[in-house]
């Protein structure tokens, strides 16, 4: 079955393989030019004391290309969950082939373990593949551009690719067998991979690990607004991006006195009046601030950056074995 | 070798068909003692019909006396019946033509002589078997 | 006699309509079976249910003493072509071997190849670039050359011209009578299966309305014709199937182990055409008090 299975799979596989080629090519030789950009410029930037310009200048360097590499890892799982998974079981039972197929001396069981094995190990593979020269050919930019934990780049760097296109082929494999029909199964895959994958961002990954917590001082370099939130009331925010925690995920970044209260309305009326454009003294203000109060941050640390990698892809992993086992389920019921 | 023919429309069964060629295959100095019978692959792959028609014509055939199987290599006939001389066939010819034509003066149709035929056939046959 | 396909109470039920009900059958093996019937009748239903590509919602089925579709060692007893010869489009037809080669444990590759040469089909074209026909030929090839025991081939013939058709009986009849196989086919037309048949199953409506060995059905059947009568004058072991009167005339096809002595009657034989359209006729019309088709087991 496996040979069988091959038979059928190779002109796909010769056609990714010559797109991967081509892509790690370009990428090989942009990336050493990269390499070579970074150690002549920004490297040696602080020597220079033109570390701003250096860094600009650096950073929109082959920039088309950045945005086409993200987007290509963004794009992998996806296509590949709707492009192989989908057609894969669907387009058997469109064109009848299945009646072929399962009256060969192969159970159905066995039929589906291979296309379903063979199809998540390729599919991982490619997306690992892929991931890694990326990865590789932004690491200089990455560490410039900072802040791994972006909900964009997380995606596309490190391991979880690998997870977002296994899982991918499984639910576009998992359509095509209940749908038994191309395009549904095809907008299932779509529809439930780009669901799912949100919904993971959003809502679990934020979850995975207890964020923790710091007492950072109020100094003159943190932007406070002061605002009147609605009539007879005053609140202080703080903006997370003056956060200096390096490569961390901020959470939140509120202002609290030692027993954890934000400031009172008349407190803020009294420190910090203001005027049309917000406070009317602000270095008076930050003063009065930082005299009580202090920022309380809640924060991924970036260590915890490849601990969270790895969870992710173990959930995905772990969705793709739950639709694999649905779906041995689901072809051995009397099926007609 | 002999070559068997079909001719579905006749209404006689496909293995009597069989038979009866072989018969006549023998009566006409076609088919000697020795001459092997075509097998049933090589009947069906021609006319497409079922092997055990085949083998149930060789069976009578066998139970006639006329041939008979040799395990692993084929049905080999080992009888003979006695041939037609084409002298008598040519008397009986000349004297049904007559009688025929004597029949159609005084009146009888295709279908008065056919059943006069077919009684006295069945009545002959049934009296002095064959 | 072990019996090559046995069933018991058999039904398939779709929804609220039944596909198939009430199939009860032992058919011998070294047989080749004549399924027959209208379209919608049943009999790709019954195929698929033998191949295990269905499951039965009522009763059972063993083939080859053993569960459809269960393991592959009945998947390898059983060669199937579908209605339609499905093929790969996309592969060419060396391909398809290879995937019998690679899917079936007794695939006989020498076999296949001379067929296909036979047959004078390219190696490399595109299964998708076949004809009908040369698809349905390729289809045969691979359910052959997995050298089952049992052969199931759902209306074979209907998108074949007579050319291929014969071609086709040709090439099934050989592998017949060299490897001793059970065939079952299935058509709308008796005509097309007539030639080669030799055990006949007749499905109208998803009942059996009849089912033995021809030449014991023919040798059954009969057509009596004589002086009008009515039919329940007729004695007991004569069960009619058709009855037609003028008023003179009666004519009543009938079904009896007994010989027909009564001197009234003219006695004729009645052809396969002939019967099959009488219990087509009849199961769209049955007759009041008629018993229930039963199985002619041989």
């Amino acid at each position: 079955m496996i040979r069988f299975a091959w038979l059928q799979f190779r002109m796909q596989a010769a056609l990714t393989a010559a797109a991967l080629t081509i892509v790690a090519v370009v990428l090989a030789l942009t990336g050493l030019e990269l390499a070579h950009l970074y150690d002549t410029t920004v490297a040696i930037c602080a020597a220079h004391h033109d570390c701003s310009a250096a860094t600009t200048n650096f950073t929109a360097a082959d920039g088309p290309l950045q945005v086409f590499s993200d987007f290509l890892l963004l794009a992998v799982p996806l296509l590949i969950g709707m492009f192989w998974g989908a057609p894969l079981v669907s387009r058997e039972f469109e064109a009848g082939t299945f009646r072929l197929a399962w009256t060969q001396g192969v159970t159905r069981s066995r039929w589906l373990a291979v296309k379903l094995g063979l199809g998540a190990v390729a599919s991982a593979a490619i997306a690992g593949l892929l991931s890694l020269m990326v990865s590789w050919w932004s690491s200089q930019l990455d560490q410039v551009n900072a802040n791994p934990f972006d909900s964009l780049r997380f995606g596309v760097r490190g391991v979880v690719p690998i997870g977002y296109a296994a899982f991918a082929f499984a639910l576009g494999l998992t359509a095509g067998l209940i749908f038994r029909r191309m395009l549904p199964a095809m907008l299932a895959a779509l529809v439930g991979f780009v669901a799912v994958r949100e919904a993971v961002t959003a809502w679990v990954r934020p979850y995975l690990f207890t964020p923790l917590h710091q007492s950072l001082p109020i100094t003159t370099a943190t932007p406070v607004s002061i605002d009147q939130t609605s009539p007879g009331i005053i609140k202080a925010f703080e903006s997370t991006r003056g956060i200096s925690l390096p490569d961390a995920w901020v959470y939140s970044a509120k202002i609290v006195d030692q027993a954890g209260h934000t400031p009172t309305t008349s407190f803020l009326s009294r420190a910090c009046p203001l005027g049309n454009y917000g406070p009317l003294n602000p270095r008076d203000c930050t003063a009065r601030l930082a005299a009580k109060f202090h920022q309380l941050v809640t924060y991924q640390p970036g260590s915890r950056y490849w601990p969270m990698q790895w969870c992710e892809l173990a959930i995905f992993l772990s969705l793709s074995i739950v639709l694999g086992g649905f779906c041995f389920w689901w072809i051995r019921r009397p099926v007609t | 070798m002999i070559e068997f023919q079909l001719d579905t429309a006749s209404g006689v069964a496909t293995y009597l068909q069989l038979v009866q060629q072989v018969r006549q295959a023998l009566q006409l100095g076609i088919l000697e003692p020795g001459d092997q019978l075509p097998t049933a692959q090589q009947v069906v792959a021609k006319l497409a019909i079922n092997p055990n028609t085949v083998l149930k014509a060789y069976r009578d055939l066998e139970r006639e006396g006329l041939v008979r199987p040799r395990p692993g290599q084929g049905t080999f006939v080992v009888g003979t019946l006695p041939r037609i001389d084409p002298a008598v066939q040519g008397r009986f010819l000349a004297s049904m033509t007559a009688w025929l034509r004597k029949a159609h003066a005084a009146g009888l149709g295709p279908d008065d002589i056919e059943a006069i035929y077919r009684t006295a056939v069945r009545n002959s046959f049934a009296e002095g078997a064959a | 006699m072990t019996a090559v396909i046995e069933t018991n109470d058999l039904g398939k039920q779709y929804g609220r309509k039944w596909a198939l009900r009430d199939c009860t059958l032992s058919i011998p093996e070294g047989k080749v079976i004549g399924l027959v019937g209208p379209n919608g009748a049943g009999k790709t239903t019954l195929l698929s249910l033998a191949v295990g590509l269905l499951t039965p919602t009522r009763g059972s089925i063993t083939v080859l003493a053993g569960r459809p579709g269960d393991g592959p060692a009945q998947l390898e007893k059983v060669g199937f072509v579908a209605q339609d010869t499905p093929a790969y489009a996309g592969l060419s037809v060396g391909k398809h071997l290879l995937m019998g080669a690679y899917l079936n444990a007794n695939w006989d590759q020498q076999l296949a190849k001379r067929r296909i040469d036979q047959l004078g089909l390219d190696l490399r074209q595109k299964a998708g670039s076949l004809s009908g026909g040369q698809r349905a030929q390729l289809a045969l090839t691979m359910a052959i050359a997995k050298q089952p025991e049992l052969l199931l081939l759902d209306e074979p013939l209907a998108s074949l011209d007579p050319l291929a058709r014969r071609e086709f009986l040709q090439g099934l009849m050989e592998i017949v009578a060299s490897h001793g196989i059970s065939v079952m086919l299935s058509s709308h037309l008796i005509a097309d299966l007539e030639r080669v048949c030799d055990y006949l199953v007749l499905l109208v409506a998803s009942h059996i309305q009849l089912a033995g060995e021809i030449t014991e059905l023919l040798a059954t059947h009969h057509r009596l014709s004589g002086p009008r009568r009515d039919p329940r004058s007729l004695p007991s072991s004569h069960e009619v199937i058709e009855e037609s009167h003028t008023d003179k005339q009666s004519t009543f096809l009938v079904r009896t182990d007994q010989p027909i002595l009564d001197p009234a009657w003219t006695v004729r034989p009645v052809t396969l055409d002939e019967l099959v359209l009488a219990y087509m006729g009849q199961a769209h019309n049955p007759r009041p008090g008629r018993r229930s088709a039963l199985g002619v087991v041989s």
